[in-house]
C-alpha cells in the first residue's frame, strides 16, 4: 500500500466519515466546505508529478489485493493518466467549491450528495490509473453506480428517477460488453495488466478474438462517452444538480470512455474497423450531437447535446489519430500523430469551457428561477460578471479566436482535412466525409453557441416572465466559472505551456515514438491555411443561419416523434415489462401447491434422469443396520401419522398427527443414538406446533375440496415417486462413495477443533462458514415474516380509514 | 392468549427455570457433549415463548423489553466478528482457538473462541425464533 494508493481511497475514505462531519457541524458550516480538502489535497498532490511525466517518467506502484487470483492493484501513473487525474481533482475543487452555493445548506440532503461525488471522485481516479482489466471494470462500474445515485438525488422528482435509471441501464449494460472484451483480452494475452498486453499488440492483432474484443470493448466506452446511438441517457441526465453536469456528464465520467479508447488505441490502432468505427461513429455523434442541440430550449439539454457531439468530435480524432499506428513512420506519421495530440487537446479545452457554461447555466438557473430559453433575455446588464464568462466559454466552444477552443478546433479542421491525402482503408472515395461531416456540425456548434449566449443575454428583459427577481450570484459562485473562463483565455495565449507539462507527456505515454519527432507544438497562427478558411466559413454561414433561424426552424418537426431512439428505448423497456409480466404470471398462481409440485416436479426430473445416466447403481441392504421389531412399530406408527394428516377433515387434528410424526422421528433419532438430533428435533416440532397453532387462527376452514382428478391424480403420481427416489436415493447414498470420505476429520475433532462433540464441532468449526450464513439466511428470513406481515397490516389500517 | 389459567401461570413459572437451565447447559455443554448453540438457543426460545402463551404479550413485553429482530443481528453481528478475529492474527476467517485458563472456582477451564461464535449462533437462533412467533401472533387485526 503505497501513497498513490492512499490517495486513490482518500475520497472513499472521506466518504464515510462525510455523514458523521455532517451532523457534528449541525450545518452551521457548509458540508462542502469539508469535502474541499480531498481534491485539493489531491490536486496538490498529483502535481508533484508533472515534472516526473515531463521527463518521462512513468511511476507504479501496486500492491496484492487477491493473491490467489493474481490481482495485484497496480497504479501508473503517466501523462495520460496524469492529465485525467489533474481534470478530475482540478474540476473537483472547483465543482465542490461552486456546490457549496449551489447546494443550500438548509435544504439539501448535503451528506448523500457529497457521500456520492466522492465515491464517484475515488471511482473515476481509480479507472485512470489502475492497470489491471478487472479492477479498472470494478472503478468503472462504481463510475456508473455513483452517477446514478446523483442523477437521482432529487429523488422525489420523477424524471430524475427516470433518468438515472436510464443513464444506470445503458451504461451499465455497456459495461457487461465492456466485462466480455476484458476477459477476451486476458485469453489472449494471458495478463490482465494494460501494459503488458499493449507489450504484445502485435501477436494479439492475429488472434481470432481480435475483432471480437475490439467491438465489445467499444460498445462499453461508447455507451459510457454517449456517443450515437447510445447517447440518449446523456441529456435525461440533466435532471442532476448542476455541479454533477458540469462534473460528472461533461468533464470527467463521459470522457472515461474515450480515455479508454486512447488507451486501447496502441493495442488495435491501425486496423480498418478499429479506425472506421472510432472515427465514424465519432462523427456522426458530432453531426447528430450538435444538430439537435439547436432545437433544445432548455439550456442545459441544449449543453448536453452539445456535450454529446463535442465527444464525438474527440472520438473521431482519436479515431483518425489511430492511423498513426499504421504508418509508424514517415510524414504521415507525424500528421495522424498530431491528430491524435488534437484529440487530447480538445478533451482538455472541452472539460474547461464545457464546464464553466454548466456553471453559467447553474446561475442563471439559480438567479431567475428558469432555464428556458424562451422565457429569458436581455440578463446582460442584470449578471454581467456571468455574461462575460459566458461569453468567454461560448465563443470558445464556438472554435473563435482568442480562447483555447479555436487552436483545437483549427487543429481538428486540419486532421479531418489530413485524411484526404490518403488512400487506405477505402478512404479514397470516402474520405471527403470527414472535412465535410466536420464543417457541417461546427457551423451547427457555431449556431447553438450564440443561441446560447445572445439569447439568454441579450434581447428584451421580460420580468413578467420569470417569477422571482433577477441578481447577480455571489462571488464565491463566480468563482469557479471564472477561473475556468481564465484557463481559456491563457489556454489560447500560452498553448504550449500547457502542452509541454501536460499534453505531450500525455500523447508520448501513449504513442512513445511522436517523442523523437517532438509532436506537440501548437502555434496560434498557422497562416492562411485551408483550415482557417473553414472557420471563416464556419462563422459566415453560422452568422447566417442564426439570424434566419425562424426560417428554417420548422424542419425539426418534419422528423416523426416515434422513430427517435428515445422511443425505441422506452418502447423496449416497455416491451421487456410486458413480456416478463406475461412470462411470469404464467406460471406465478400464487398456490402454494402449484409451487411445491413445480418443485418435487423438477426433483424427480433431476433425480431420475442423473440415475439412468450414471447407470450401474446397485440397491442392496447388505450393509444396512438390523431392523429391531421397536423400530418397525415406530415406522407404522409414523405411517399411521402421516396418513391422517391427509385424511382428516379438522385442522387441529391434522396439526396435532403432523406432530406425531415429529415425535415418532425424534424416537428413531433416540434409538439411533442420535441426541443432538433428537433434542433440536424435538425442540423444532415444540415450536413448530406453537407456530401452527397460531396460524391456524388465519387459515381457513379446512374441507374436501372439489378438485378435478387430473389434479389430484398429478399430485399423486408426483408424491409417491418422490417419496419412492428419496427412499432409493438414502439407501443408495450409504452403498456408493463418490468422493473420498470426510470423516477423518470429524473422528479427530478433538484434535482439530477441541471438541469432543462430533456435531458441534461440524457446526461452529469444520462448517463454521456455512453456520453462519445459514443464520444468516434465517435473520433475512425473520425479517421477511415481519415485513410481509407488518407491510400488510399497514394496509390493512390505511383501507379501514 | 387472554386465558386465565392459574394452573399454567404456575407450572410456567417452575417450568421456566427448568428450562433456562437445562438450555444454558445444553449450550456450555455442547462442545463435548451433546448440545450446542443452535439447540440451546432454540431451548431458550421455547422457554421464551412458553411465557408469552402463559401471561400474554403485553405482561411479558413490558417485563421483557427487548427487541427480538435487534437480538438476531447481533447474533450474527458477534458470529461474523468472531470470523474476524482469526484475520487479525493473520489466520484464515473463522480459524477457532482453544485456550485453557484456571479460574478460582471451577479449575481448569477451557476458553474457545469458538463458543463465543456459538453465542452468535444461538442468539440469532433465539431472535428469529421468538420473533416470527410473535409477529404472526401479534396479526390479529
Amino acid at each position: 500500500m503505497s501513497t498513490i494508493h492512499l490517495m486513490i481511497f482518500l475520497p472513499f475514505i472521506f466518504a464515510i466519515i462525510v455523514p458523521l462531519i455532517d451532523r457534528l457541524s449541525k450545518r452551521k458550516v457548509h458540508t462542502g466546505a469539508f469535502v474541499l480538502v480531498v481534491p485539493l489535497v489531491l490536486f496538490v498532490y498529483l502535481l508533484q508529478y508533472i515534472p516526473e511525466v515531463v521527463k518521462g517518467n512513468i511511476s507504479t506502484a501496486s500492491f496484492s489485493w487477491i493473491p490467489d487470483l493474481n490481482f495485484t492493484f497496480t497504479v501508473v501513473i503517466d501523462g495520460f493518466s496524469l492529465l485525467f487525474g489533474l481534470l478530475i481533482s482540478g474540476m473537483g475543487v472547483l465543482v465542490v467549491l461552486y456546490s457549496i452555493y449551489y447546494l443550500a445548506k438548509e435544504r439539501e440532503a448535503l451528506a448523500h450528495f457529497y457521500v456520492y461525488l466522492l465515491l464517484f471522485m475515488g471511482a473515476m481516479l481509480g479507472v485512470v490509473f489502475s492497470d489491471h482489466l478487472m479492477i479498472l471494470y470494478v472503478f468503472w462500474e462504481l463510475t456508473s453506480i455513483s452517477s446514478f445515485l446523483l442523477i437521482a438525488y432529487w429523488y422525489e422528482r420523477k424524471a430524475s428517477r427516470q433518468g438515472s435509471l436510464k443513464a444506470l441501464l445503458i451504461t451499465v449494460t455497456g459495461g457487461f460488453f465492456m466485462l466480455a472484451g476484458f476477459i477476451l483480452l486476458k485469453m489472449m494475452g494471458d495478463t490482465y495488466s494494460f501494459r503488458e498486453l499493449i507489450d504484445q499488440a502485435d501477436e494479439l492483432a492475429t488472434h481470432p478474438f481480435f475483432l471480437a474484443a475490439m467491438i465489445l470493448l467499444l460498445i462499453g466506452t461508447f455507451t459510457k462517452s454517449a456517443q450515437f446511438p447510445f447517447s440518449i441517457w446523456l441529456p435525461d441526465a440533466m435532471e442532476a444538480p448542476t455541479p454533477v453536469s458540469a462534473y460528472l456528464h461533461s468533464a470527467t465520467m463521459v470522457k472515461a470512455g474515450i480515455y479508454l479508447v486512447a488507451r486501447l488505441t496502441p493495442l488495435f490502432g491501425g486496423h480498418a474497423l478499429w479506425f472506421w468505427l472510432v472515427s465514424g461513429v465519432g462523427l456522426v455523434t458530432l453531426l447528430y450531437g450538435s444538430w439537435t442541440a439547436i432545437k433544445q430550449t432548455d439550456l442545459k439539454a441544449l449543453l448536453a447535446y452539445s456535450t454529446i457531439s463535442q465527444l464525438g468530435l474527440v472520438m473521431s480524432l482519436i479515431g483518425v489519430g489511430s492511423l498513426a499506428f499504421y504508418f509508424r513512420e514517415g510524414p504521415l506519421f507525424t500528421i495522424f500523430a498530431t491528430a491524435l495530440f488534437a484529440g487530447i487537446f480538445h478533451l482538455f479545452n472541452h472539460s474547461t469551457f464545457k464546464g464553466s457554461l454548466f456553471m453559467v447555466v447553474g446561475i442563471i438557473d439559480l438567479g431567475t428561477g428558469t432555464r428556458d430559453i424562451r422565457r429569458l433575455g436581455g440578463l446582460l446588464h442584470l449578471m454581467p460578471i456571468t455574461f462575460t464568462v459566458a461569453v468567454i466559454s461560448g465563443f470558445s466552444m464556438a472554435g473563435l479566436p482568442p480562447f483555447n477552443g479555436f487552436l483545437s478546433k483549427e487543429m481538428f479542421f486540419q486532421s479531418m482535412l489530413d485524411v484526404l491525402e490518403i488512400d487506405v482503408f477505402g478512404l479514397k472515395t470516402w474520405g471527403i466525409l470527414f472535412p465535410v461531416i466536420a464543417w457541417v456540425a461546427s457551423v451547427f456548434t457555431f449556431v447553438y453557441a450564440m443561441i446560447l449566449i445572445f439569447k439568454t443575454f441579450t434581447g428584451k428583459f421580460h420580468p413578467e416572465r420569470l417569477n422571482r427577481p433577477v441578481r447577480e450570484m455571489p462571488f464565491g459562485m463566480l468563482f469557479s466559472p471564472i477561473i475556468l473562463a481564465l484557463i481559456v483565455i491563457g489556454g489560447f495565449f500560452f498553448p504550449n505551456t500547457l502542452s509541454k507539462f501536460i499534453l505531450q507527456p500525455s500523447l508520448y505515454s501513449l504513442l512513445p515514438e511522436a517523442e523523437q519527432r517532438g509532436i506537440g507544438h501548437i502555434s496560434i497562427w498557422h497562416g492562411f491555411t485551408p483550415a482557417f478558411w473553414l472557420t471563416v466559413g464556419v462563422v459566415l454561414f453560422g452568422i447566417l443561419l442564426y439570424l434566419t433561424q425562424r426560417k428554417w426552424r420548422n424542419i425539426y418537426h418534419l422528423y416523426p416523434k416515434k422513430l427517435t431512439l428515445n422511443g425505441l428505448y422506452y418502447g423496449s423497456l416497455n416491451g421487456y415489462e410486458r413480456l416478463s409480466y406475461r412470462v411470469t404470471t404464467s406460471y406465478m398462481t400464487g398456490s402454494l401447491r402449484h409451487y411445491l409440485l413445480y418443485i418435487f416436479t423438477f426433483l424427480t426430473l433431476v433425480m431420475v434422469i442423473s440415475l439412468i445416466r450414471n447407470g450401474n447403481v446397485t440397491v442392496t441392504v447388505a450393509n444396512n443396520h438390523p431392523v429391531a421389531v421397536i423400530d418397525i412399530v415406530i415406522v407404522i406408527g409414523i405411517i399411521a401419522a402421516a396418513i391422517a394428516t391427509l385424511l382428516t377433515n379438522s385442522r387441529i387434528a391434522a396439526i396435532v398427527s403432523l406432530s406425531a410424526v415429529g415425535y415418532l422421528v425424534v424416537l428413531l433419532y433416540v434409538i439411533f443414538r442420535a441426541p443432538d438430533l433428537a433434542l433440536t428435533q424435538m425442540v423444532v416440532e415444540t415450536v413448530t406446533t406453537v407456530l401452527f397453532l397460531l396460524c391456524f387462527y388465519h387459515l381457513p376452514k379446512l374441507e374436501k375440496r372439489l378438485e378435478p382428478v387430473k389434479f389430484k391424480l398429478t399430485n399423486g403420481i408426483v408424491s409417491v415417486t418422490f417419496g419412492l427416489l428419496v427412499t432409493v436415493l438414502s439407501i443408495l447414498a450409504f452403498n456408493h462413495k463418490l468422493f473420498p470420505p470426510i470423516t477423518s476429520f470429524f473422528e479427530n475433532s478433538f484434535e482439530l477443533a477441541g471438541g469432543k462433540n462430533i456435531v458441534n464441532t461440524i457446526l461452529v468449526d469444520f462448517r463454521g462458514f456455512d453456520t453462519m450464513l445459514e443464520i444468516s439466511v434465517l435473520v433475512i428470513a425473520g425479517l421477511g415474516v415481519y415485513s410481509l406481515i407488518r407491510l400488510g397490516l399497514k394496509e390493512r389500517d390505511t383501507d379501514e380509514s | 392468549m387472554k386465558a386465565n389459567d392459574v394452573i399454567l401461570h404456575t407450572l410456567t413459572r417452575v417450568a421456566v427455570f427448568v428450562i433456562f437451565t437445562f438450555a444454558l447447559d445444553l449450550f456450555l455443554s455442547g462442545h463435548h457433549e451433546p448440545g450446542g448453540g443452535f439447540i440451546g438457543g432454540l431451548a431458550i426460545a421455547s422457554g421464551i415463548i412458553l411465557f408469552y402463551l402463559a401471561f400474554g404479550y403485553e405482561k411479558i413485553s413490558k417485563n421483557l423489553p427487548v427487541n427480538f429482530i435487534k437480538v438476531a443481528a447481533a447474533g450474527v453481528m458477534i458470529a461474523v466478528l468472531t470470523g474476524m478475529i482469526a484475520l487479525l492474527f493473520g489466520d484464515s476467517f473463522l480459524t477457532h482457538h482453544v485456550f485453557t485458563i484456571r479460574l478460582p472456582i471451577f479449575g481448569k477451564t477451557e476458553i474457545l473462541t469458538s463458543t463465543l461464535f456459538d453465542t452468535g449462533v444461538a442468539l440469532a437462533v433465539i431472535g428469529v425464533a421468538v420473533h416470527i412467533i410473535l409477529t404472526i401472533s401479534e396479526d390479529r387485526s
